[in-house]
This record gives structure tokens, C-alpha cells and sequence, in this order.
């Protein structure tokens, strides 16, 4: 009656390697599908250029810095915050009510469709504090965002640390600022910039709460009181407005491109920490 | 100051009672620690040895579930009475854990965490307590060359002699060991007690084991907990050659435990 371990053991060996394969192989596609439409238009100068007749022509030069300072300031505002919490969360405070109240919110925050922070972000940011269409009242939204994200991963990377740790630095005379600052950050900071990243990549592929709030000024802004209008929200409009679906995937093509990039180099800072370190 | 108070008692233990959540880990404790020797602290696992070391440097505060009551005294001074200075009775009183724990820095860094902690910034000063330490630790001439390097590369008896070493740079008064051996060979564990040999000459040690024969060795008095309570405290060779107590008898005897 009982089916022999042998078969058990490949058909387990079966079915958890197609659903592998087939994970990897949903999104190998889409990759190749956007580069393959997207990457022909791809040039230097579609990098570089500013875009003429509504993005009909010319290149996406002034998304791509609204892209990159965007998030900047996002994680500028959430990082702070979000180590803070969690720092708050793990190290000075005991599990009580309280916290798990704290915790249950930061949960429901994350659940929240990002359409929702931008309409905040607009009725909030834009309107009552009068800071217009604005890369500021974008990256507020967004830091309001990511938040939960980043208080989620940094409180998890600070209860790996093992707490043997903290008793030594205690046991040698050091205060828990020290204790925090000299023993607990520096082990959980690998996976405190893992939420960093995490943050990073929501923000970038973020439209819906960035249309409300940082706009869809085509211009360069030169003060993060400018309104700017990213790749993604670039994308999301040549693609609605059938301005030029060409421009559309090249500007999806130079997105996912540069968040592999970021992947890439995070992982590559974060492989350079620990080899300078053990 | 240290030379005065060679005459007094280093610590007095009176009535110490402490718990965890519902269980009662040491049950009316009281004891009288000698300056300049070394107490061995014996008894099974579970005995309660580990709890009475914490509580000598309070790190059984880190726990939310801990209280005690009673009372221990550091040269005279209630250490757990309201607004007594942690971190400085930390500093006072070293502590070396069951299983090495160096820092995830380097070796240097390792040793100086204590002196930096205490606002020493001058780097011949430092130098001069990493050299010093790991001198008196026995590990000095097996890393003298690669202070900058991690200190996780060190072997396991490498890494408890560094533990030493960063407790000695804090230059304290008492040094409580937690069983620094259990996890060491022969050879490191040797290297260990000969250092504390010396070390008693200008520190208070106490020193918590599993193993008899070590107590034996090196303990200029022995305590045997069981079960929470103090069975029989004494000179080392009278407690080892005519136990008072039958199960201190038995435990020394490899009866039980």
C-alpha cells in the first residue's frame, strides 16, 4: 500500500523542480520579451535626450534623474525612521501590548494598495501643505510607503544578531546606545540594506503613488520643489496615451535594466562588507 | 585602593534568593568571596552556578523574568540598591562566557572595546593594553602579527584566551569565568588555568566548572550548589578530602552529576 521512498523521493523531486522552473522561466520571459521590444531603441542619445512632442520622440533623459532622485529621497526619509523603529521595537522595549500594537499597524500599513499613499500623498503633501506637484511630496509618499517594509526587514536583521553578543558588549561596561551602535547595527546590517533594496525597488517601479504627488512634468527639475515624472510613470503614460509604444518599451527596457543594476551593485557592496569584515 | 581592601571581603553574599518567571534558580545563598584567590564554583548542570555569576554583575538584569532579593555587597557597597552605576560595576567586575564570543571585529578591536568604552582614545595607550592583555592572557605570541586580522579566525582556545584578554583591558577588580573551559582542548584549557594562576595575584577570580579535578587544581576555595541551594563552601582541600555534606561527597566522588 505505501509507496516506496524511491518514487516518493522523485516525485517530490519532480514537482518542487517544475514549480523552480517554471518561477525562473515566467520571468525569464518577461525579461527578454521588454528588452527584445524594448532595447533596438536604446541608444545613447535615448538616454540623454530630452523628450520632444510629449515623448513621441526624442529621449527620457530627464525620467531617468527623476528616477534616480525619487527614491534617494524616499529612502533619505525612511531609513532614519524605519532603524529607528526597529531599534525602538528590539532593543528598548519588552514585548508587551504596546508593541504588538505597533507591529499589527506597521502589518496593515504595508497591506495598503499604493494608489491609497497617493491620494494621501495628494490631498496631504500637494494640497494642505501646499507643497504642490513636487519631488519632495513624492518622496514623502513614498518614505510613508516603504516604511513598514523597512521597519519589517531591520527588526527582523536586529533579532538575528545573536543576543550572546549584546551580553558581552554589556558584560565589558557598554551602554545599550553603544551596545546598538557597535554591536547590534553593524551585524544586522546586511539585512538592513536588504529592506533598503526592497525599498529602493518599490520605489523605482512605484506609479500610481508617484502621479499624484511628484506629477508629470517633463522638464528637468532642478529643486526637489520641481514636479518630475519617473520611468515608470513615463512608461505608464506613453503606453495609456498610445503616444509611442517604441518609446514605451525602450523607457521599460532602461528600468529593469537599472534595477538589476541596483540589485547587482547592492549585492556587490554587501559581498565587499563582509569579506572586509571576517 | 586594591591594596586596602586585600584584607576585607571582596563580596558578601547575604539571603540571595532568585527566580525566573515561577522557578526558583538559587534558593538563600550566603557567602563571603576572599580578594586575591580564586573560587571554584562546582555542581551538576542545572545547579544554579551560571545565575549566581550573573548575578555578581547584574547581566541576570538583561532578562525580563528575573528577580532576586537579598542582598550582595561589592568592598561594602549594595550593588543592587536603586541608582548604583551598572556600567561601572560591569567595568569592575569582568566576566569570560562558557563558549568564546569574540566580536565580529578584529582582534585589537576585540581587546580595546573596554578601554574605549571608557573614553581611552590615545593609540600608544591602547597599544599598550592590547600587548599587555594578550601577554598576560598567553596568547600574545601566537598573534602578535595579525592583531588587524578577524578575530573569528581564531581557534576555539585562541578565541577564549582573547576573552581573557579583552576582560583584562578593562583592568577590573573581579573576573568571573563561566565555565571558559568546557568547550577547549587539554592544551588551551591548561594555557587558561596557568594564566588565572597569575592573574590571582592582582584579581578576584570565581570560577564556575563542570569539571571536579579542575576545581581541585586551581581553586583556592571551592562552593557546591546543587539544585539551587549552597551544599558546602570551604578551603579547596578540606571540601575535596573531608566533605562535610554526604552529597558533596557523592558529587566529588563522581556519584552523581
Amino acid at each position: 500500500m505505501r509507496i516506496p521512498p524511491r518514487w516518493s523521493q522523485a516525485g517530490a523531486v519532480a514537482i518542487l523542480g517544475t514549480a523552480t522552473f517554471v518561477t525562473v522561466m515566467v520571468l525569464i520571459f518577461i525579461i527578454a520579451f521588454i528588452l527584445q521590444k524594448g532595447l533596438p531603441v536604446v541608444r545613447p542619445s535615448f538616454l540623454l535626450d530630452f523628450p520632444k512632442d510629449m515623448g513621441k520622440e526624442g529621449g527620457i533623459f530627464p525620467t531617468i534623474i527623476a528616477s534616480i532622485v525619487l527614491p534617494i529621497l524616499a529612502i533619505l526619509i525612511a531609513m532614519p525612521l524605519g532603524v529607528g523603529t526597529a531599534v525602538y521595537l528590539t532593543e528598548y522595549t519588552r514585548e508587551s501590548r504596546l508593541t504588538q500594537i505597533i507591529r499589527f499597524g506597521t502589518d496593515c500599513l504595508a497591506g495598503i494598495p499604493s494608489i491609497i499613499f497617493g491620494l494621501f500623498g495628494f490631498i496631504f503633501f500637494v494640497t494642505t501643505l501646499k507643497m504642490g506637484w513636487s519631488l519632495i511630496s513624492g518622496g514623502l509618499t513614498l518614505a510613508l510607503m516603504i516604511l513598514p517594509t523597512i521597519i519589517r526587514t531591520s527588526e527582523e536583521a536586529i533579532r538575528a544578531v545573536p543576543s550572546v553578543y549584546r551580553e558581552v558588549s554589556y558584560s565589558l561596561g557598554a551602554t545599550r546606545l553603544r551596545t546598538v551602535r557597535k554591536v547590534v547595527l553593524p551585524n544586522a546590517l546586511p539585512g538592513i540594506v536588504t529592506g533598503m533594496m526592497l525599498g529602493i525597488g518599490r520605489c523605482i517601479g512605484e506609479t500610481a503613488a508617484v502621479i499624484f504627488t511628484a506629477g508629470v512634468s517633463l522638464r528637468l527639475p532642478t529643486t526637489i520643489f520641481d514636479s518630475a515624472r519617473t520611468m515608470s510613470v513615463h512608461f505608464y503614460i506613453l503606453a495609456r496615451e498610445g503616444i509611442s509604444t517604441e518609446n514605451a518599451y525602450g523607457t521599460a527596457a532602461v528600468l529593469i535594466l537599472s534595477v538589476l543594476l541596483i540589485n547587482l551593485s547592492a549585492y556587490g557592496m554587501m559581498h565587499w562588507i563582509m569579506s572586509k569584515r571576517s | 585602593m586594591k591594596g586596602k581592601s586585600a584584607s576585607l571581603l571582596k563580596f558578601q553574599i547575604q539571603n540571595l534568593n532568585c527566580f525566573f518567571g515561577p522557578n526558583q534558580v538559587l534558593k538563600n545563598i550566603s557567602i563571603d568571596i576572599l580578594p586575591n584567590q580564586i573560587l571554584s564554583v562546582i555542581g551538576p548542570a542545572g545547579s544554579g552556578k551560571t545565575s549566581f555569576l550573573r548575578t555578581l554583575n547584574r547581566l541576570n538584569d538583561l532578562f525580563p523574568e528575573f528577580r532576586m532579593d537579598g542582598k550582595i555587597f561589592l568592598d561594602g557597597e549594595d550593588i543592587y540598591r536603586s541608582n548604583y552605576d551598572v556600567v561601572q560595576l560591569r567595568r569592575r567586575v569582568g566576566m569570560v562566557f562558557a563558549l568564546p564570543v569574540p566580536l565580529p571585529m578584529s582582534i585589537y578591536e576585540n581587546v580595546v572595546y573596554g578601554p574605549r568604552l571608557m573614553g581611552i582614545r590615545d593609540s600608544t595607550r591602547l597599544d599598550k593594553i592590547v600587548e599587555n592583555t594578550l601577554k598576560s592572557a598567553f596568547l600574545w605570541d601566537e598573534v602578535k602579527d595579525r592583531l588587524k586580522t578577524s578575530a573569528l579566525r581564531l581557534s576555539g582556545g585562541q578565541q577564549q584566551r582573547l576573552c581573557l584578554a579583552r576582560v583584562l583591558a578593562l583592568d577590573p577588580e573581579v573576573i568571573l569565568l563561566d565555565e571558559p573551559c568546557s568547550g577547549l582542548d587539554p592544551i588551551s584549557t591548561a594555557k587558561i588555568e596557568e594564566a588565572l594562576a597569575l592573574l590571582k595575584t592582582k584579581y578576584t577570580i570565581i570560577f564556575v566548572t563542570n569539571n571536579t579535578k579542575q576545581a581541585a587544581r586551581i581553586g583556592d576555595r571551592t562552593a557546591f550548589f546543587l539544585m539551587g541551594e549552597l551544599i558546602e563552601y570551604g578551603p579547596t582541600e578540606q571540601l575535596f578530602t573531608v566533605p562535610q555534606d554526604k552529597r558533596t561527597n557523592e558529587y566529588i566522588t563522581g556519584r552523581f552529576g
